[in-house]
């Protein structure tokens, strides 16, 4: 589709990666640099199509490194910025979500998951990417991780996506899975005007009034965000950094430093998170699933109560953060039984259930290349 | 702003480029970073580019540093990631004047295939490269600018590799301005940078620096005034040289070391696609692709 307009408000029946990329249109997308991938070439396809008739900056870099080396370069200058890549492309993004989380530069970055590791399957479903989501660079961060369903949610959770890595100052991933990103449902796309928008906090004085403190927070743990080219004369660095920006190589400063990266994501989690709920209010069996495995788990679920049984599912929708507080409020209810944890890896939510719970978790998964079949995850929630 | 004979006087009419809270440096005594750091920041003022809009960018490294000292939007990005960090800046604000400042190691080595990209596209960004033949920061290793023979600290018999002459690589991937000077000429590499900070495109400065601790301590050159001195002795000035003959030799005294403005053309540079109205492709074409399959992009305007 080419609208020509930043919104295509109307009824579509789009596959996910355009929805995916359509919504990044609508929140604003201003700097898009990625590298083909698939399965999330279609996103670069058609942002490479869209974006020239919005004045928009669309580059094709050399490789996933430069890819988002330039995402946060343009963030820097202020441009709403993003990238799109599947698991090989995402681990050589790694040490730059670093350098983003430590930099405090928004950016989104939409990693469509495939059969890992390695080259894997490339034209296949996985999930295997959820743990490098959340620990892939080296040392302590935070950042937040949606995680869509539907084509609708790929559209959704990318105008969520941008404002929340704008308001926070993050690095914000956007996981979608294979099926997922190549699936094609009915997809609806508001007016303008209804989209969402929280853009980022910005420094209050002009550069010429008093000395500006790039990396001093206020409230929320956040600092405001001055833009090169502004005259702020700001400096960015990985370095280990004082609120002025200069490089404090100490241990009190790395401290204070990772402490307020981190705490900008914990201490705003209950704002963040997000799940969906199906039948949890009496289940007894609580199935997690994600992605298109969610899909499955609903069918499940509804077999399973056709049955009598009160099984439930919990869809986080925000992989990271984790709804904690959701699963702790199901445990103390006393109802529930046993979780079952069903994802298209060996293993990887199911660990963070296990860590959340003290009572059984079954676990349902595949290494990748195939979706995990409704009978598979009933079969867990019946035995 | 005045000379005040031999006295020491408290500022300095460059005060307003450096951090000068930030100072006393991390550089070595004798080390080339600083004189080339200094003609940076004097070419910024004659540039006449106002300094708020000046940007510098580097990487990882000795000269990586160099962008927490100048008084301008400074970015110390990851190792190697430079040039498509600057990318971003310069694309988004094209009227900003955004430089690479970066070692050897940083922008040719672990960023070679940035280097070779952003100069194919003609991005418009200008590029300074200290190259002190080594990784300074880690201790002396061999990197792919080690003349041959030379030795560091991962090439203790001698380096066996072939070093990139960075001139003709420069050249060779589509450079619109390049200059090899070294820290000792100072008021060339000043002019120099001035030159490539008014063309529009890709412009690579090559500057030959003194590491008397990670280069000069293990070939026995002695300090840096010594490294400097050896360095200009062999010296030639020479803006038509030929640029496959920019080859650097220590080993033979009798090759001089070849300096100059070596290229200055102008072509079309980078800018991304912008069309007037979308084309009339129907929602619901057919978007499926190969696996691989990239959008085409027309770089020039």
């Amino acid at each position: 589709m080419s609208s020509g307009k930043r919104v295509s408000g109307g009824e579509h029946f789009m596959v996910g990666d355009h929805a995916c990329a359509e919504g990044a249109l609508a929140a604003g997308l201003e700097f898009f640099a990625g590298y083909p991938i698939t399965p999330s070439t279609e996103i670069t396809e058609h942002l490479s199509r869209r974006m020239p008739e919005l004045g928009a900056s669309f580059v094709q870099m050399e490789d996933e490194l430069g890819s988002l080396a330039a995402v946060l370069g343009a963030s820097a200058a202020g441009a709403r910025s993003m990238t799109a890549t599947s698991g090989p492309g995402f681990s050589l993004m790694m040490e730059n979500i670093g350098l983003a989380a430590m930099m405090e530069i928004p950016c989104v970055i939409v990693d469509v998951m495939r059969g890992s590791p390695s080259t894997g399957l490339p034209t296949a479903v996985g999930q295997g990417d959820v743990m490098q989501a959340r620990w892939g660079s080296h040392g302590d961060y935070s950042i937040v991780a949606y995680c869509p369903n539907s084509a609708q949610e790929c559209f959704d959770l990318m105008i969520k996506a941008f404002n929340t890595a704008d308001q926070y100052r993050i690095p914000t991933l956007v996981l979608m899975d294979e099926i997922i990103g190549h699936m094609t449902e009915r997809v609806v796309i508001p007016e303008a005007v209804k989209i969402a928008f929280s853009g980022r906090k910005r420094p209050v004085r002009p550069a010429s009034e008093a000395a500006f403190l790039p990396f001093k927070a206020d409230g929320n743990g956040v600092p405001p965000m001055a833009h090169a080219g502004e005259g702020y004369k700001v400096h960015f660095t990985g370095l280990t950094h004082d609120e002025k920006g200069y490089p404090a190589l100490n241990a009190e400063a790395h401290r204070i430093l990772v402490t307020r990266l981190i705490d900008k994501v914990r201490l705003n989690a209950a704002a963040i998170v997000e799940y969906e709920g199906l039948h949890l209010d009496d289940a007894e069996v609580v199935v997690v699933a994600y992605g298109c495995t969610s899909r499955s788990a609903r069918q499940a679920v509804f077999t399973a109560r056709e049955k009598g049984v009160r099984v439930g599912l919990l869809r986080p929708i925000t992989l990271w953060p984790f709804p904690e507080d959701k699963l702790r409020r199901l445990l103390r209810k006393g109802e529930v039984k046993r979780f079952v944890v069903a994802e298209i890896n060996m293993g990887q939510i199911s660990r963070e259930v296990e860590r959340l719970t003290q009572i059984p978790v079954a676990r349902v998964n595949h290494p990748g290349g195939a979706m995990i079949l409704p009978e598979d995850i009933l079969e867990a929630a019946l035995s | 702003m005045s000379v005040e004979g031999a006295k020491i006087v408290p500022s300095h009419h460059l005060d307003s480029l450096f951090r000068a809270d930030r100072l006393p440096h991390i550089l070595c005594p004798g080390c080339g970073i600083g004189p080339a750091m200094h003609c940076f920041a004097q070419a910024m003022l004659d540039s006449g580019i106002p300094l708020e809009r000046h940007v510098c960018v580097s990487g990882i490294g000795c000269t990586g540093r160099v962008a927490g000292y100048v008084n301008v939007d400074s970015y110390h990005t990851t190792h190697g990631r430079a040039i498509p960090f600057a990318l971003g800046i310069s694309v988004v604000r094209p009227d900003l004047k955004v430089t690479v400042f970066s070692g050897d190691g940083d922008l040719i080595s672990i960023g070679g295939n940035h280097f070779i990209h952003a100069a194919r596209r003609n991005i418009n960004l200008n590029v300074i490269c200290v190259n002190n033949f080594n990784y300074g920061m880690t201790g002396g290793q061999a990197g792919p600018t080690t003349p041959l023979g030379a030795k560091a600290a991962t090439a203790p018999y001698g380096n066996a590799e072939r070093p990139f002459s960075l001139p003709y690589l420069a050249a060779a991937v589509g450079a619109t301005f390049v200059a090899r000077w070294t820290a000792l000429h100072v008021r060339q590499l000043k002019e120099a940078m001035v030159r490539a900070m008014k063309k529009k495109g890709f412009t690579f400065i090559e500057v030959l620096a003194p590491c008397p601790t990670g280069f000069g301590r293990p070939n026995n050159i002695g300090d840096g005034l010594e490294e400097m001195e050896r360095y200009r002795s062999r010296c030639v000035v020479n803006h038509r040289a030929a640029l496959h003959e920019l080859d650097l030799d220590l080993r033979r005294i009798d090759q001089p070391f070849i300096l100059g403005n070596f290229v200055d053309i102008d072509r079309p540079h980078f800018r991304p696609p912008v069309i007037e109205q979308g084309p009339a492709a129907e929602f619901g074409r057919d978007d499926r692709s190969a696996d691989g399959g990239g959008a085409a992009m027309e770089g020039a305007p």
